[in-house]
């Protein structure tokens, strides 16, 4: 019974920090909601007996990657969203884009409620795997991340060493100036 | 009372002595660097309240809160006020998961053992690196709603400085966490119990050194401690991110580093110095007293160096975390791990 609680409590945290992030006019704000939600969103990993997925959560999103956020948003001191101005002809605001939008929204939706109607089945599938703990402990997490997923982490890592290197060429200093 | 009541009664207690035991750190580490500080530049420090001035911090806390709050016109309301909270309370959350003394039944009172320290958390290691990294906010924050150009720099200055040092940090800690196997402080602690050849005690600061010094370093840094003060340097920032605060506002950051401080302290010892292991007061239940040694004395160390090293420039400090100390912890993690490949197979 207390953990259905917890459950409703962080589950509404997140929802409505999510929610109130596209609702706030400063951004500074929103960065806050922002990590508030992740910060729930890492209890309802806890909650799944993963408490390694809830930690790198926190220290990956909320931790490093808002941090940056922060720091854009501090250097640019954008205190107020400019959206007084309705700027009709905005590439952006065309009416064939916000129809695709639309659409995108519709999949997502269909998305959802076709996962949720599968709830059922996949907990079954996971429970009969054994051991929730065992299979979530940091070890075992490290040996398939290591072994049955070898190739997508050595691409991703890959990946992100492109755009590393990337980002230190555009923002080297050109030679001789 | 019946067992169940006891355990959950007695939890409470540890519970709430921890929180009693951070407080008090704060108050006396103020005390402490004073007259530490007095020493060392052949003075007397803080003497007139109470005898050899013990009670300062007691003054110091009464002025603070009788001190008028200030807040500039343009600051931002909700995020001045919310940046020192967010501040302290990551800085008391983070010790929540340090273990600080082994199981005990008290005495015979309870008839399964209980575990001393806040919460058993089998990735406890990752638990405080986790909420230490968002005290970082409480600092920007601080600096961004100021809206005072020394406030913005000294936070700016900060994040960056933090962001760097916590990789080197977090590489630091992957060693010891490989030696021992385990993302539990309190299993990394029980690995390090007995003694090599009778009398070295098993203590991963000597499987370790490398890693430890890095470890201090980093600490340092990550606390905002001078050397590396550069989020509050006084000489170009006026005070830095808390240029503007005032009254207890103000107060809750020294006090959320002084706490920050006794976190690292308390960490390092749970790694490499073995936390409550040590002879003969074990023995008699009482281990916990040698981890409080142990953390007075890296504290001390910490006092000592901010008074012996001057603050670095800030270029240094960047070169400095990201080609020398991240490096060297690099190649520390690579050979461990080739060494324990070497000696477990």
């Amino acid at each position: 019974m207390p953990d259905t609680i917890l459950f409703y409590l962080f589950a509404g945290i997140a929802i409505g920090a999510s929610t109130l992030v596209i609702g706030q006019r400063n951004p500074m704000y929103s960065i806050m909601l922002l990590i508030t939600s992740f910060g729930a969103l890492s209890a309802l990993y806890i909650q799944l007996d993963a408490p390694f997925v809830a930690m790198a959560q926190i220290i990956v999103y909320a931790g490093a990657i808002m941090v940056l956020f922060l720091f854009v948003v501090m250097l640019l001191n954008a205190p107020q969203e400019d959206a007084a101005v309705w700027d009709r002809t905005h590439p952006l605001r065309r009416p064939g884009l916000g129809r695709f939008g639309a659409l995108l929204a519709g999949l997502l939706i269909v998305q959802l409620v076709w996962t949720l109607l599968r709830v059922n089945e996949a907990s079954a599938a996971v429970g009969a795997r054994g051991d929730v703990a065992a299979i979530s402990s940091v070890r075992s997490v490290g040996r398939v991340l290591f072994t049955d997923y070898m190739f997508a982490f050595e691409a991703t890592s890959i990946l992100i060493l492109v755009a590393m290197v990337g980002a230190v060429i555009l923002a080297a200093r050109e030679p001789g100036r | 009372m019946d067992q169940a009541t006891l355990r959950f009664v007695i939890q409470l207690i540890i519970i709430g002595f921890t929180f009693f035991m951070l407080i008090n750190a704060s108050a006396l580490l103020v005390l402490a660097e004073r007259k530490i500080m007095g020493f060392m530049q052949q003075r007397y420090g803080p003497y007139l309240v109470g005898p050899h001035g013990l009670l300062q911090p007691l003054a110091d806390i009464v002025k603070l809160l009788f001190k008028e709050e200030l807040r500039p016109k343009d600051a931002d309301k909700w995020l001045f006020t919310l940046a020192p909270i967010i501040s302290v309370t990551a800085a008391f959350a983070a010790f929540a998961a340090v273990p600080w003394g082994a199981e005990t039944t008290f005495f015979g009172l309870l008839d399964t053992p209980v575990k001393l320290g806040v919460a058993d958390v089998n990735v406890a290691v990752l638990v405080v690196f986790a909420i230490t990294s968002m005290g970082v906010y409480g600092i920007v924050l601080a600096g961004w709603s100021s809206n005072s150009k020394y406030s913005l720099l000294g936070g700016l200055r900060s994040s960056a400085q933090m962001i760097s040092y916590e990789l080197a940090y977090a590489t630091a800690l992957a060693s010891v966490i490989m030696l021992a196997g385990s993302l539990s402080l309190r299993e990394v602690v029980d690995a390090q119990s007995g003694y090599w050849l009778g009398f070295v005690p098993r203590w991963y600061l000597f499987l370790q050194p490398v890693g430890f010094i890095i470890y201090v370093i980093a600490g340092v840094a990550e606390t905002n401690r001078a050397p590396f003060d550069f989020p509050e340097a006084e000489q170009e920032l006026v005070a830095g991110y808390n240029t503007e605060y005032s009254s207890v506002r103000f107060a809750l950051f020294p006090q959320a580093e002084y706490i920050n401080m006794t976190t690292m302290s308390a960490v390092a010892t749970d790694l490499y110095l073995g936390g409550w292991h040590g002879p003969l007061l074990e023995r008699f239940g009482l281990g916990w007293v040698w981890f409080l040694i142990k953390v007075g004395l890296i504290l001390f160390v910490y006092i000592w160096v901010r008074w012996t090293v001057p603050r670095y420039r800030y270029d240094q400090l960047m070169q400095f975390g990201w080609k020398w100390l991240f490096p060297a912890a690099v190649l520390n993690l690579i050979v461990t791990a080739a060494l324990i490949l070497y000696f477990n197979a």
